[in-house]
């Protein structure tokens, strides 16, 4: 199961401080954890909000130290794509995986999968025994159609006004948190279904 | 990516007025009432959800909008589904109106699950789900089943209990279906047009394999087709859940006989009913393969057996079929996943039922056989170690020929790819303790294993401070602390050696780098083969050391290299805090002379030097504390140590410690061997060291030495002067020379005045204890027990103690 796809980004934003990052689409699957567990049963609705929110920031933190650190000794220079260059961006782009322990920030041990295109990032936090190479081909497909569905290369606005598409594309590609085992076949019936909802 | 312009738009958002938010509300409210989709009306809920979501504290939504909103979750529109639902899973109360989880749509559930409050909430989605999956209603079409399996899957990983045992009894018969027995046949898709579409009628033609050969046993994800039924989509589902499905409920107690029985009763019930769509598995004979025939009979199996048989059978094909050669790439991606799903299911199933291990073995092994000369299916080869690991055993089977390719091979070859590394030490962390007992040799590849935190320290420390503490053995200590003070060169050398294999020696942009050539040079070629052995036990060091330093001077800015640098402290310490548990003191006195003679054969790097210096210290401190007869044990070296005067300015903070050791704990009472002329002799150097270093001003280059390492170095003096009074005049003259030297006004050699003054306060101090011998003794040299509290012990503590309590006793009323 997948618990949170997140894009954040993962340049300098200037009214935040270094090292933040600003979340521009999160989504979290399931159950509320802080529901189920006994530490939290306390909450009121409202904090328990406030509580998944803050998780979600500290992820987008973390990954964002990784991808600079990643980028700082990889030493290579980014350089500006335009829109059209979608696939070129993804083959270059860089990605990894860290280990969330437990704690910090849920409660169950995970593993953080990103995908660093640019100024962005595509972050899918997974459970501790879930497949990571299925989990890093189905990040890389979600990314593809984000940047191409919500014109990322570009202005970058569209995530912010048209979240829906992305919801969309989650409830197809990894419905409730589920990854899939998508052959190219089963992937393009449902971009097709996607396409046309995002034609609207 | 992104531009100011988004950065205003969330900025808006959250700073919207309220007077303006309550005018947006009231026009929402306007245009939901007149129930048509228009552009504004989507426009207008992407904006109110900006507006939820951009702030991490919530806004409440005015309730006759809340109320609107809510019947667009069942509205034929996706559009509105999807916003509607996304909006009020950013407000706070739930909907509140009982809804059947069964007829709602995706995005409609998702949100019930978002908001459910608690495991009973839970446990009646899913009771209400999978009821819907027994019954189908008789008349108009079923409802989508295409996401139950997810929905319900997310559920179970935060509480298995919410399915009773009857739901998962059904639901493993659910599952048995739709992974054995979907259809083989194709649905014909959508046409490709042209002139001879729709007059012919199509014949459904059988499902295709990856490489489009057609499909010659049952349907997998692995096939393909030009469109497809839904209990092929259920079998796509099915696996995807599978693994976490067996996860959950393995170990659930069926094994008794009353369950067993009950079982089979429902069984037989069943079967009496038999050609119903639940349970086609009579119907199977038209399937043949080499898989099913080779299964035994699924007759008097429990749902949860079948499961586990039908699992079984559907992994053998999943890794048959992952031998075809796909024509995409996507899919050949997805072939490795398939791989290692497989692998690991198959692990589980044996886990639950061991008598399967002799059927699953062979596959495993021949599938081991096929890739393990192919390093890019090094990610597929690390759950078959899981599986060699737990299981081979049982087996009876060499295992060795595994651990050496994983081991040895991929860490020398792929630490460079991160998800690798995670694997990996992820698998090393999980099975520590089966390695050690399967593989307790595991621990000589350290020098491998810290090719990965070489690599990628920042990612990969967590790991190793895990990891750590298992690889520190009596035997590698010693070169393990040297490998260790020695990771960011591997760090360099790794990066050269990526270089020099991806740069051709022609190129001009690799004439630049030094260490680049040094690398290429067959001079210093055993200098990095040492750095890049697999396996411990060639040797601790290697003698050339300064010589590599040198050489890779430049990678001393690397970004990489200095990101390792950081995380050697952190690993020392972790080093440190085990060693002290396996080893010996013979072998703790060795850890000191490692400390003293590599405290100047570090890498030069500035902040590395300094944090190495301030772990050595600390642990030297700490070791000399657990072990104070270590102390006059090495005394020759440390001598040696503190004798020489450039170690002041060159490593001042270790030898400072290395002082305040000497000054401590070369007393008889720590080791009975610690002889008077010991003693003279230590004092002898020190004083030595004092006089050379307060009578002129610093060699050119360094900076005047700390206060610190004056006071230590005449307390020291003190102490051992107060072990041998003979000493005690000579200190006593130094002390006041020192007094009379600096009422003059400034000294070359410290450029503070406080500071002066400090040192001259601390000298008189000493000088007067030291006029009474005996006091000094006491104060300077305690006996043991003095720094030990035993209390009621202690016959002078002890007295007053007792009389206390005898008043308490008898003055009580």
């Amino acid at each position: 199961m997948v618990r949170c796809f997140l894009i954040h980004t993962v340049c300098p934003v200037s009214a935040l401080s270094a090292g933040e990052s600003r979340l521009l689409y999160s989504r979290m699957f399931g159950p509320d954890e802080a529901v189920l567990t006994e530490q939290h049963r306390e909450l009121s609705p409202e904090e328990r909000r406030l509580l998944r929110k803050e998780k979600l920031a500290v992820v987008a933190r973390q990954v964002r130290s990784a991808v600079s650190l990643t980028r700082e000794a990889a030493g290579r220079a980014l350089v500006e794509a335009v829109p059209g260059e979608e696939a070129l961006v993804l083959q270059e782009a860089d990605s990894g995986v860290m280990r969330l322990r437990a704690g910090d920030p849920f409660n169950e041990e995970g593993s953080a999968v990103w995908l660093a295109v640019h100024s962005l990032a595509f972050t899918l936090v997974c459970e501790p025994h879930e497949n990571l190479l299925l989990a890093e081909g189905s990040l890389r497909s979600l990314s593809r159609h984000c940047l191409e569905d919500l014109h990322l290369l570009g202005q970058g606005s569209e995530v912010l006004l048209k979240s829906s598409r992305v919801d969309v594309l989650l409830s197809r590609l990894l419905p409730h948190g589920q990854l899939l085992f998508l052959n190219h076949r089963f992937a393009q019936s449902l971009e097709k279904e996607v396409a046309g909802y995002m034609s609207k | 990516m992104y531009s100011h312009g988004s950065e205003s738009l969330i900025r808006q958002a959250r700073e919207i007025q309220d007077s303006e938010l309550q005018k947006f509300y009231s026009r929402l409210v306007k245009l939901l009432q007149f129930k048509e989709v228009s552009h504004e009306l989507v426009d207008s809920l992407h904006r109110l959800y900006l507006i939820l979501s951009a702030n991490k504290y919530s806004r409440t939504l005015p309730s006759e909008l809340q109320q609107n909103l809510v019947p667009l979750l069942s509205s034929p529109s996706e559009q509105l589904q999807v916003l509607s639902s996304a909006v009020l899973r950013e407000t706070l109360p739930p909907c509140g109106e009982e809804k059947n989880i069964a007829q709602l749509n995706s995005h409609a559930a998702a949100l019930l699950l978002s908001q459910a409050g608690s495991k009973d909430d839970l446990s009646d989605l899913c009771a209400q789900l999978i009821r819907s999956l027994e019954i189908r209603p008789p008349d108009g079409p079923a409802p989508s089943l295409m996401h139950t399996l997810p929905f319900v899957n997310s559920i179970l990983t935060h509480c298995p209990e919410c399915l009773t045992a009857d739901h998962v009894i059904l639901l493993s018969k659910k599952l048995v279906d739709w992974l054995r027995y979907a259809s083989i046949m194709q649905v014909g898709g959508a046409s490709s047009g042209g002139f001879f579409s729709g007059s012919r009628s199509r014949q459904p033609a059988p499902i295709a394999e990856l490489d489009g050969t057609v499909s010659g046993d049952f349907f997998t994800v692995l096939c393909v087709g030009q469109g497809f039924t839904e209990d092929q989509w259920m079998n796509v589902y099915s696996f995807s859940v599978l693994r976490h499905w067996l996860l959950t409920y393995r170990g659930v107690s069926n094994d008794s006989m009353v369950v067993d029985a009950a079982n089979r009763l429902q069984l037989s019930l069943s079967f009496s009913h038999s050609f119903s769509n639940d349970d086609r598995s009579e119907v199977d004979g038209s399937v043949v393969s080499m898989v099913s025939a080779t299964s035994s009979s699924s007759r008097l199996l429990s749902p949860k057996e079948r499961l586990r048989e039908k699992s079984f059978q559907y992994c053998q094909r999943l890794i048959e079929q992952c031998d075809r050669k796909a024509l995409k790439k996507t899919d050949t991606d997805l072939q490795k996943a398939c791989l290692v799903e497989a692998v690991c299911i198959l692990d589980l199933l044996c886990a639950e039922d061991p008598s399967l291990v002799y059927r699953v073995f062979p596959c495993v092994k021949a599938l081991f056989g096929r890739l393990s000369s192919d390093l890019s299916f090094a990610r597929v080869l690390v759950p078959v170690a899981q599986f060699y690991l737990n299981h081979g055993e049982m087996a009876a089977v060499d295992c060795e020929s595994v651990w050496k390719l994983v081991f040895s091979q991929f860490p020398a070859e792929l630490f460079n790819d991160p998800f690798l590394a995670h694997d990996f030490l992820r698998f090393l962390r999980l099975n520590l303790e089966g390695l050690q007992r399967a593989a307790p040799h595991f621990t000589r590849y350290f020098p491998n294993f810290l090719k990965f935190l070489a690599w990628d320290s920042p990612a990969t420390l967590e790991d190793f401070v895990d990891l750590l503490p298992s690889l520190v053995t009596a035997g590698s200590a010693v070169e393990l602390l040297h490998t260790l003070l020695d990771l960011p060169c591997l760090s360099a050398t790794l990066v050269l050696q990526l270089r020099s294999t991806s740069l051709p020696i022609s190129d001009p942009g690799s004439r630049g780098l030094l260490s680049l050539d040094a690398f290429r040079n067959p001079a210093f070629r055993g200098l990095f083969l040492f750095l890049l052995r697999t396996e411990a036990g060639s040797g601790d060091t290697i003698e050339r050391l300064s010589t590599l330093h040198d050489l890779l001077a430049e990678a001393a800015e690397w970004p990489r290299v200095v990101h390792c640098a950081q995380t050697v402290p952190v690993l020392l310490h972790v080093y440190f805090n085990t060693v002290i548990t396996v080893a010996d003191e013979k072998l703790l006195a060795h850890l000191i002379l490692v400390m003293l003679e590599r405290s100047n054969l570090l890498l030069n790097m500035p902040t590395y030097c300094k944090e190495i210096h301030r772990v050595f210290s600390s642990q030297l401190l700490r070791l000399c504390k657990l072990h104070p007869s270590l102390v006059v044990d090495q005394s020759q070296e440390l001598l040696e140590f503190a004798g020489a005067t450039a170690n002041v300015y060159s490593k001042e903070e270790v030898y400072t410690h290395v002082v305040w050791v000497l000054g401590e704990y070369l007393s008889l009472s720590s080791d009975s061997r610690c002889s008077v002329r010991l003693i003279t002799s230590c004092f002898e150097s020190l004083e030595a060291v004092l006089f050379e270093i307060t009578s002129s001003a610093p060699p050119p280059g360094s900076v005047c030495p700390a206060p610190k390492v004056i006071t230590t170095l005449m307390s020291a003096l003190a102490k051992l002067a107060s072990r041998s009074h003979d000493l005690i005049p000579r200190v006593s003259l130094f002390l006041s020379k020192m007094r009379n030297v600096t009422k003059g006004g400034s000294v070359p050699w410290c450029s503070d005045e406080e500071d002066v003054v400090a040192i001259v306060t601390r000298g008189e101090e000493l000088w007067s204890l030291l006029k009474t011998p005996g006091v000094a003794q006491s104060v300077l040299t305690p006996p043991p027990y003095v720094n030990a509290p035993r209390w009621h012990r202690d016959s002078n503590l002890a007295l007053p103690l007792q009389l206390r309590a005898l008043t308490a006793l008898t003055h009580s009323p």
